[in-house]
């Protein structure tokens, strides 16, 4: 199988050359990444061409790189020491408002904060592909819409507009989807809070439901760490 | 002449045939259906929220509470993604307990299924017969997990643990007597491996119970046949998936075509149906029944002559053994940081896919190295099924709807995840 999608990689090379800016085949999966100008150009030719058919798309979904890497907890030594605790030494612990990301992107990342990526699946050739476009605009990510080529797409398009706040060009029906009426946000954006921003409750006062600023405060039991040093697991599995 | 017009009717989400929380707009000619549009999303708890919030491992457990009918099934899609990108491998015995399971949760979620859409569509008798074979496969899964439902049993690198040598028994209580007691225990004297080979001989004879009621009855038919029929090229555009797709004609299983777990060492065969409605995809999981059957069947007897490890030996994945921590440091230090830290993936992404009762459930992680995953987005197959409710339920009566929704088996924890 694996052969069979290195073929499908070489074939892409030739027939797609200049449409897409890098193909990675890693894990047996081969991922596309795709420049939005030329997004339904590739996604027509791996529908319809002859060598490819992918006749269904298994998924879709929005994607927020903003906070990409970035961990909770130093794990190199400094001059002081381990760092110990999920914040950091210059934060004011009891300020819950702020959000932590990075400061503004810089030139070169601007525009790699949004992506959407999509999973097709061949059926005739018992093949999947990964392809991925990043938006141009942050402020106002915008990718064309592949609803006419694979329908399917409809619902997934609806769910990534609503996580990511991501705008589907020519989508037919771009509504909220898995969100309650009236909500404000897409909650699967990094910079939304995990507990969320509003909680309900009934005010026997005014007699019905309001909405408050939530009042619990999120706090990781875990740090997120990224250990750079530990040893490979896949190795140590081959030392085994 | 009266101007007539198009009205609106609301059904659900509280509607006992809306399978849980479904909420459909329907816009009626008459009692015909001229469009449908589902609001989803009630039961929406933001998953792939929370697991980005968590370690690996703490996650397991959600995934049970997704398609809350076919849990292990979703476990499995998860460990499987983290499998990959670890690149770690995982005993046989475990790929084995594995397939037993998956199959065993399959024909769970089809019980659960032919329960529920019998009832919709009006015969009563399957609801009750169908809870009666669920019970004892529940009793499998109390037995391995200690939980009926959410058993949260898989593990990357693995399952939890081996398959107990012994069944829990009923005991006497004011309502059952010694000889109700002994009754119920009769089939419980041995091990789980035992338990389960009895009730893979008793099943396929329930299964020609449920098609003596079903099959030929004029009612059932009358309900299903050309019901919700789907082209294959539409099944294929709409994201259909699993007996959806089977029903519509297509020959595409997973377990087959791209192999997981220990589907390629047992013998099974796929079903397909010719005509794409509703009765075809009653078949089709029928006929299901009897296949995970077979494979159960195929499992236990590996399993009974095939000991061995259920866990990988990789202790940065898997916790060590509880006597090793008592005299062994790196034990202990492996079980301290297993425990609180977890473990980190390696940075990248996979997209792991398996054959679910319902369809191809899939788990896309993206890992940046971290103990948490980047991002997870679990592709569900109720999803794409609602989604091509629209298209399934146009030109047909109201009455219609309800057994639609039923031969598509939705199931909303999974569809709002």
């Amino acid at each position: 199988m694996s052969s069979k999608i290195e073929e499908l990689q070489v074939y892409l090379n030739t027939h797609l050359a200049g449409k897409f800016t890098s193909s990675v085949l890693a894990l047996g999966e081969l991922t596309l990444e795709i420049p939005v100008r030329s997004w339904l150009d590739v996604c027509n030719f791996l529908r319809h061409d002859e060598q490819t058919q992918f006749e269904q798309l298994s998924d879709l979904c929005g994607v927020d790189y903003i906070a990409y890497g970035q961990a909770e907890w130093d794990t190199q030594a400094s001059s002081t020491g381990f760092s110990r605790a999920v914040q950091v030494a210059d934060v004011d612990l009891f300020d819950f408002d702020q959000v932590k990301l990075k400061d503004e992107p810089s030139e070169a990342e601007a525009g790699k904060r949004f992506a959407v990526v999509l999973h097709l699946l061949s059926i005739k050739r018992n093949m999947r592909i990964r392809l991925r476009t990043f938006c141009e605009d942050s402020a106002y990510p915008v990718v064309p819409s592949v609803v006419r080529i694979w329908n399917s797409a409809n619902w997934y398009e609806r769910e990534a507009f609503d996580l990511f706040g991501i705008m589907f060009n020519h989508h037919p029906d771009l509504r909220r989807i898995l969100t309650d009426y009236g909500f404000i946000g897409h909650p699967l954006r990094k910079d939304f809070p995990l507990a969320g921003q509003v909680e309900m409750r009934y005010d026997p006062l005014q007699k019905r439901v309001i909405y408050e600023p939530v009042s619990i405060v999120t706090q990781p039991n875990v740090p997120r760490v990224i250990r750079q040093d530990q040893p490979s697991i896949a190795s140590q599995e081959r030392d085994n | 002449m009266p101007e007539i017009r198009n009205f609106t009717l609301n059904f659900g989400p509280a509607h006992p045939a809306a399978h849980g929380v479904l909420r459909l707009v329907l816009e009626m000619d008459g009692e015909m259906i001229v469009r449908a549009d589902p609001h989803i999303g009630l039961l929406h708890r933001g998953t792939e929220k929370l697991v980005e919030s968590k370690p690996y491992n703490q996650s397991i457990g959600y995934m049970d509470r997704l398609d809350y009918v076919s849990m292990m099934c979703n476990e499995h899609g998860y460990v499987l993604a983290i499998e990959k990108l670890l690149g770690i491998e995982v005993p046989i015995r475990a790929q084995y307990i594995r397939t037993m399971f998956d199959e065993i949760t399959r024909i769970l979620n089809h019980l659960l299924w032919i329960a529920g859409h019998s009832l919709d569509v009006g015969a009563m008798t399957m609801f009750l017969y169908a809870f009666r074979e669920r019970e004892d496969l529940m009793d499998a899964y109390e037995a391995v997990s200690g939980a009926r439902l959410h058993a949260t049993y898989y593990r990357p690198g693995g399952v939890n643990r081996d398959l107990p040598d012994s069944m829990p028994q009923y005991e006497k209580t004011r309502w059952r007597d010694e000889a109700e007691v002994k009754r119920q225990n009769a089939n419980r004297q041995g091990s789980l491996l035992d338990f389960l080979e009895d009730f893979t001989n008793r099943f396929p004879s329930k299964v020609d119970e449920y098609e003596t009621l079903l099959t030929d009855n004029r009612i059932w038919k009358q309900r299903l046949v050309g019901v919700g029929v789907v082209s294959p090229e539409r099944a294929l555009q709409m994201g259909f998936t699993g007996p959806m797709l089977r029903g519509s004609g297509i020959e595409w299983d997973l377990r087959k075509k791209q192999p997981y777990a220990a589907y390629s060492q047992v013998d099974f065969d796929i079903p397909v149906g010719t005509n794409g409605d509703s009765y075809d995809r009653y078949l089709v999981r029928i006929e299901e029944f009897r296949q995970s059957n077979r494979i159960i069947k195929q499992c236990i007897d590996w399993l009974r002559h095939h000991p061995g490890p259920v866990r990988s030996g990789n202790h940065k994945v898997t916790p060590p053994k509880r006597a090793d921590m008592k005299h062994d440091m790196e034990a202990l230090i492996h079980h301290f940081k297993l425990m609180t830290e977890g473990y980190c993936l390696p940075a990248g992404e996979a997209y792991a896919a398996i054959e679910h009762p319902k369809g191809e459930f899939a788990c896309y992680l993206i890992s940046d190295g971290a103990n948490k995953p980047y991002r997870l987005k679990i592709r569900a197959p109720g999803f794409a099924h609602l989604s091509g409710m629209n298209e399934m339920a146009r030109g047909h009566m109201l009455s219609d709807v309800v057994a639609i929704i039923g031969s598509q088996d939705i199931v909303f924890g999974e569809v709002d995840r």
